[in-house]
């Protein structure tokens, strides 16, 4: 782990969340502090979505306390997120197939010159951020279309990079990419955090969260179930907490009986 | 491709260290993909490699144009006469404008259908305003285009405030705008216009001064080869990469050769059309627009995906109210000029297969159907090969319904050439 400071970039005290009659998320806690790889894990519908889209101002709070760089902030759109310096890659990249690399990074926010497109200056400027990143596209001026899956998601990164944020969350990065497109995914998640970037990294692929984690948050029905140091932790407790294996009537009772034994 | 069409301008003092080696780190991965080497082996190998993934771009409408040229003056030596050929090039501009229009709408991957109803409605606006009210030509005419512009962002709030399908909106508006048309227009159905008043003007003045023709022609040359060679200048300061001087002489030595052989057929013959020369102005503009401004990226970006738009921030629903806006205020435009050449607003203005051809030109000259690929220039060569079609069949008499029959194989065709490029772009990555 690379340094890491005191404060944390963002921490969720108690947030709860609730759609209808559905109570998606209940009193989750969660800090991330900057240069630290936080992986948020969960079996399907734990919530973990919810949560990023809590942070990323798609879905608002009921109750709980945001605190940003250890000040309490209210974040109600995803503008308020960005605003802050959150910056999320989604599952679906939202990129424009039909737009070139360069166009894409800069979609909606095109840099300009006398009121017209400076295509110059942003290619420059792609070819630069692609360099520091040690993405290797074959050219900045190809279409999306052309573009590997991997090598999408380093495009769809590195576009939440221009806004030069303090925290980037990442919706499962690796999924449906191959051995050495992960790779380079996770080489590039890495240089996020030697950046000193917060990353809240979403997997379901515990190879990817003991490669790059630092911490690995568990969410198990919309609550918090563990927070473990990935160094120190095996695999096997990061599934028995996704699953609930340490928490069911089976393990209950041989608690219950081991007691008794003891005794 | 994309070359910064303004000037050189000092550079910024955040300069990468090191440019080539930053060149290389980025471009080093994918030789068949990369920047094409230079000179003629270059063009031949990067030809190729567009064929074979079906980036076929405005090559078959090309093909298509010199073929239709060389069928026809073969029937008749009187198709590539400087007369037929300017009276082409000024019909054209008509169904070309409200093609214009159409290429919008399709770059959002959306149609509109009322186009023609549209034009019909305005020329019938502007000849009661003009010569039924008195108005001054210049005051109907605005208020003309600006009726298309509204009629236009009518149709884009129903498609994209109340998420009717723009198929169903403009198909209302097309039966919509053909009744307001009609009531227009009144009892007699028919209104003369001024034929030397200013919309008789649109298709019936020419620069006759041989200077003016030449002149055009040697200004277009001329920005173009200074903004291309200047925008290369400012690439290669910036150490990205940029075109090859012989590239850019090889490109401007294309465009004179076009541009002096089109002022010498006008000359030979009443002189520069002044409908040709607005037809041009808009497109340069449109072109400008579309490609220069993120105004255009806007449209480009809904075009290849709605969803990455939205999230990138992009107002999606005024961008399309404004996309039909443009395509009615552009249908308005081509109706003025239809009107403009036959010197009277009638009941048959907008109807027949003036939508079909505007829609036909916008994808024959290379617009995808399916969004976010295409170019105003397509709306050019569309409309040439269907009205030089039309010019063709009538010195050869060929009678109506051949006329329709020939313009649908056309249209089929290239629809298929679409379909099926589209097809090859996305086994070869590309689409």
């Amino acid at each position: 782990m690379v340094h890491v400071s005191a404060t944390p970039v963002l921490a969720l005290r108690g947030v709860s969340k609730r759609f209808g009659a559905v109570q998606a998320l209940t009193d989750v806690e969660l800090e991330v502090h900057a240069g630290e790889v936080v992986a948020l894990v969960g079996d399907n519908g734990a919530g973990k979505s919810t949560l990023v889209k809590t942070i990323a101002g798609v879905h608002p709070i009921d109750e709980g306390v945001i605190e940003w760089e250890g000040s309490s902030v209210q974040i109600s759109r995803p503008h308020d997120a960005q605003s802050l310096g959150i910056a999320t890659v989604y599952q679906d990249l939202a990129l424009c197939d039909n737009i070139d690399v360069v166009g894409n990074l800069y979609l909606g926010r095109e840099l300009k010159r006398r009121g017209v497109l400076d295509e110059v200056e942003m290619e420059r400027r792609s070819r630069e951020l692609l360099t520091t990143l040690s993405i290797r596209i074959p050219s900045v001026r190809i279409p999306i279309a052309s573009l590997s899956g991997g090598q999408r998601q380093t495009v769809a990164i590195a576009r939440s990079m221009l806004g030069e944020p303090k925290l980037v969350i990442l919706d499962e990065p690796t999924a449906a990419l191959g051995v050495e497109q992960t790779a380079q995914v996770l080489d590039l998640v890495e240089r996020l955090r030697e950046r000193g970037l917060a990353v809240i990294l979403i997997s379901h692929n515990m190879a990817d969260v003991k490669a790059v984690a630092d911490k690995v948050a568990v969410l198990r029905l919309g609550r918090n179930n563990g927070v473990f140091e990935v160094k120190t932790t095996s695999q096997e407790e990061i599934i028995s907490a996704i699953t609930g294996a340490t928490d069911n009537a089976v393990t209950r009772r041989a608690a219950r009986s081991n007691g008794e034994v003891s005794k | 491709m994309s070359i910064d069409k303004t000037s050189a301008a000092p550079q910024d003092e955040t300069v990468v260290e090191n440019p080539e080696a930053a060149a290389a780190a980025v471009t080093a991965v994918d030789p068949r993909l990369l920047v094409r080497e230079q000179g003629l082996a270059g063009y031949l190998g990067e030809f190729k490699r567009k064929m074979k993934a079906g980036d076929l771009g405005s090559m078959p409408v090309v093909i298509g144009l010199i073929v239709i040229c060389i069928v026809f003056q073969s029937l008749n030596s009187n198709f590539l006469s400087a007369q037929n050929l300017s009276d082409i090039t000024v019909t054209m501009v008509g169904t070309g404008m409200i093609s214009v229009g159409i290429v919008f709408v399709l770059l959002l991957g959306e149609i509109d259908l009322s186009v023609g109803s549209v034009s019909g409605a305005a020329s019938a606006l502007a000849a009661v305003l003009a010569v039924n009210q008195g108005w001054p030509e210049w005051l109907a005419v605005l208020a003309a285009v600006a009726a298309g512009l509204a009629i236009g962002a009518v149709h884009g709030f129903f498609f994209a405030v109340l998420g009717a399908p723009a198929f169903a909106v403009t198909l209302a508006g097309l039966l919509f705008w053909l009744g307001f048309m009609l009531k227009v227009l009144g009892e007699n159905g028919t209104i003369n216009l001024d034929s030397d008043g200013l919309i008789g003007k649109l298709t019936t003045y020419f620069f006759a001064d041989v200077a003016a023709a030449y002149g055009l022609a040697l200004v277009v040359v001329a920005v173009f080869f200074i903004t291309s060679f200047l925008g290369n200048r400012r690439r290669e300061a910036a150490g990205i990469p940029s075109r090859p001087l012989s590239d850019t002489l090889v490109r401007t030595v294309l465009l004179a050769v076009v541009s002096f052989a089109a002022a010498f057929m006008y000359n030979q013959y009443k002189g520069l059309p002044l409908a040709t020369v607005i037809f041009l102005a808009f497109l340069i503009g449109t072109d400008f627009l579309l490609r220069r401004t993120s105004y255009g990226r806007k449209i480009f970006a809904l075009g290849g995906s709605v969803e990455a738009s939205r999230r990138a921030g992009i107002n999606v629903t005024a961008v399309r109210i404004s996309v039909f806006a443009i395509s009615g205020g552009f249908a308005a435009i081509g109706g003025l000029f239809l009107a403009s050449k036959i010197a009277s607003a009638n009941q048959s203005a907008g109807t027949g297969d003036l939508l079909m051809n505007a829609i036909a030109a916008a994808v024959i000259g290379g617009t995808s159907l399916f969004g976010g690929r295409g170019r105003t220039w397509n709306a050019l060569l569309g409309v040439l090969v269907i009205v030089s079609i039309q010019y063709g069949l009538q010195l050869e008499s060929i009678a109506e319904p051949v006329k329709y029959m020939i313009t649908a194989a056309v249209l089929l065709t290239t629809v298929v050439i679409d379909s099926v490029t589209r097809k090859t772009q996305k086994t070869a990555g590309r689409a």
